[in-house]
């Protein structure tokens, strides 16, 4: 997983750079770049001129003209403004509880696991090879209502007899950090990893407790790995409409979901467009302003 | 027993202790348990007799595995993911693997907006690269289909490719290809016989990454397939219905080979390094 080491220290490969004014670095860029200007860009662009496009009156289904009619985005805005910020604030509770659970991993491969390391790597990535939506509906087995994890919380005292986790948001934040959690404990790993553990050492030699250690020591250090940790987990799970389409009920939708269903179900392009283009610009603004404030610029 | 006076610690303070020093482990190993359980249930579930709706355990068979095409249109949809598959990771990994060697290796103006465009498409949701693909489809009156499966998965994974390329051409010993051109090979040469060999590793690295993206990818693909199948479209369409245990099956062995195939990877460059 090299890929995430790279994002997550954000070095760039400029080191041994061998020719300088020739056209090879242009000729080796173009035909990746013009796919991605071609179906990525160009796109997007294609994105923000449907979401202004107006139905003209006893038009067929599916059937749109350019008026620019950039009232659409408050229209949309209004009618799932509830789906919008149960996104972001799904996609951060999944990227808090995945952090939660990432970090003592990631630590302990870096720091306990000795020669197990890359074998313990390797399991991390692993069941990202079993199809992430037959992991997903398995959730919805395992935490059934008449399954073996709802059964043993309800011998608890205190707990309803009505209760279950699935078709609940707990369901689908549950699901949103399991889906991720490899890309949050693979870039943690990768900065971890490079901690010197004699820096470690020397905090309790200057009689830093271990808490101390690690907050004035470990957590700084480990910072670079946390921010593209929690960008690789936030970014995709406040698009993300698959965890509350199967873990979820109707009142657990998702701006995924309302996007999904704007273009296939209803097949009202514009709104669907104007939420997504909406969605890509929060997220933007959200990344740069948390890049910016974590201190880590290099990262792009 | 010379320490008489010296009270013997008691069991529970003994094993308070050891959980205190283990509780990082500990703590690793429920994850590993958390990330593994939803793996498990559906490996042991494509062993389960349950004929069309594998939601409760009927019974220990190995008909499914037997006959992985039992259930109707599984394998239709798994040759067509595994089509989808080959062909946009040889596409992405040609593409991505350029442009890795031209940010790894040369100075040129516009560096900083190919990385850009680079970073861009992995910091977007999947929803929205979908979404906008497909609205240029429409516009440009494209029916989905195959090859817009095709395009669209060579798109989000270039970047990977690259990133992952990119890691293991920085972290190459510039001294090598030094030494190849004072040897006298030519450019073309120390390319071909130094640079490439030692990069490979970091290719096939990104190959086996654009794989596994394309072929369990759902969301730009459901947006981008029009009629044609998928083997993750499958499942989320049979969802609603009850998942066939063939599924489970094919979920399974797909677990295995990539495993086998990363195990493989890691001897083999452990045994290099020793050379």
């Amino acid at each position: 997983m090299a890929f995430l080491h790279a994002v997550s220290t954000g070095k760039s490969a400029t080191k041994s750079v061998l020719k300088s004014r020739s056209l090879t670095p242009y000729l080796l860029l173009a035909p990746g770049l013009i796919w991605l200007v071609t179906f990525f860009i160009i796109p997007i662009f294609s994105l923000g001129s449907t979401s202004t496009m107006v139905r003209p009156d006893g038009a067929q289904i599916g059937v749109y003209v350019q008026e620019l009619r950039f009232a659409n985005y408050v229209d949309a805005f209004i009618a799932n403004q509830d789906q919008y910020i149960r996104s972001f604030v799904y996609a951060g509770l999944a990227t808090i509880l995945a952090l939660l659970i990432a970090y003592p991993l990631a630590y302990a491969i870096a720091f306990k696991a000795g020669k197990y390391r890359n074998i313990l790597l390797v399991l991390v990535i692993a069941p990202f090879f079993t199809s992430f939506l037959l992991r997903t509906i398995a959730w919805t087995q395992i935490l059934a209502d008449s399954g073996p994890v709802v059964s043993a919380i309800k011998v608890l005292p205190f707990v309803d007899e009505l209760f279950r986790i699935n078709n609940t948001s707990t369901a689908v934040v549950i699901g949103l950090a399991y889906n991720f959690l490899p890309f949050m404990t693979l870039p943690l790993y990768a900065s971890l990893e490079r901690i010197d553990p004699r820096t470690l050492e020397a905090a309790g030699d200057l009689y830093a407790n271990g808490l101390t250690t690690f907050r004035k020591v470990t957590l700084p250090l480990s910072m670079p790995g946390l921010v593209a940790g929690t960008l690789l987990t936030f970014i995709p799970a406040a698009g993300d409409y698959v965890n509350a389409a199967i873990l979820g009920n109707p009142g657990t939708k998702m701006i995924g979901n309302v996007i999904e269903s704007r273009f296939f179900a209803v097949v009202d392009y514009p709104t669907a467009a104007a939420l997504s283009f909406t969605l890509m610009a929060t997220i933007l603004i959200l990344v740069t302003v948390y890049i910016r404030r974590s201190g880590t610029d290099e990262l792009v | 027993m010379t320490t008489i006076n010296a009270p013997m610690p008691s069991l529970s303070h003994r094993a308070s202790r050891w959980f205190s020093r283990n509780l990082i482990r500990i703590y690793a190993a429920l994850a590993f348990i958390y990330l593994f359980i939803p793996v498990a249930y559906t490996f042991v579930f494509s062993f389960n007799d349950a004929g069309k709706s594998n939601l409760v355990w009927q019974g220990f068979t190995l008909e499914n595995w037997q006959n992985p095409c039992g259930a109707p249109q599984v394998c239709e949809a798994v040759v067509n993911s595994l089509q989808i598959g080959v062909i946009s990771t040889v596409l992405a990994t040609i593409l991505g693997t350029m442009i890795a060697f031209a940010l790894g290796r040369y100075k040129f103006k516009g560096r900083k907006s190919t990385n850009l465009l680079i970073f861009l498409p992995m910091a977007t949701p999947e929803v929205v690269l979908g979404a906008s693909l497909l609205a240029m489809f429409l516009n440009l009156r494209v029916n989905p289909g195959f090859w817009t499966i095709v395009i669209s998965h060579v798109m989000f994974c270039i970047s990977f490719v690259v990133v992952t390329v990119k890691a293991r051409i920085a972290s190459l010993d510039p001294r090598l290809e030094q030494a190849a051109m004072d040897l006298y090979a030519n450019e073309r040469e120390t390319f071909r016989y130094v640079t490439l060999p030692l990069v490979m590793p970091g290719i096939a690295g990104a190959a086996l990454l654009a794989f596994s993206l394309s072929f369990d990818d759902f969301i730009i693909t459901n947006f981008n397939s029009g009629v044609v199948s998928t083997f993750p479209k499958f499942v989320y369409v049979s969802a609603a219905r009850g998942i066939p245990a063939q599924a489970n099956v094919i979920g399974s062995a797909m677990f295995f080979i990539a495993l086998i195939i990363v195990i493989v990877g890691q001897v083999v460059s452990r045994k290099r390094k020793k050379i």
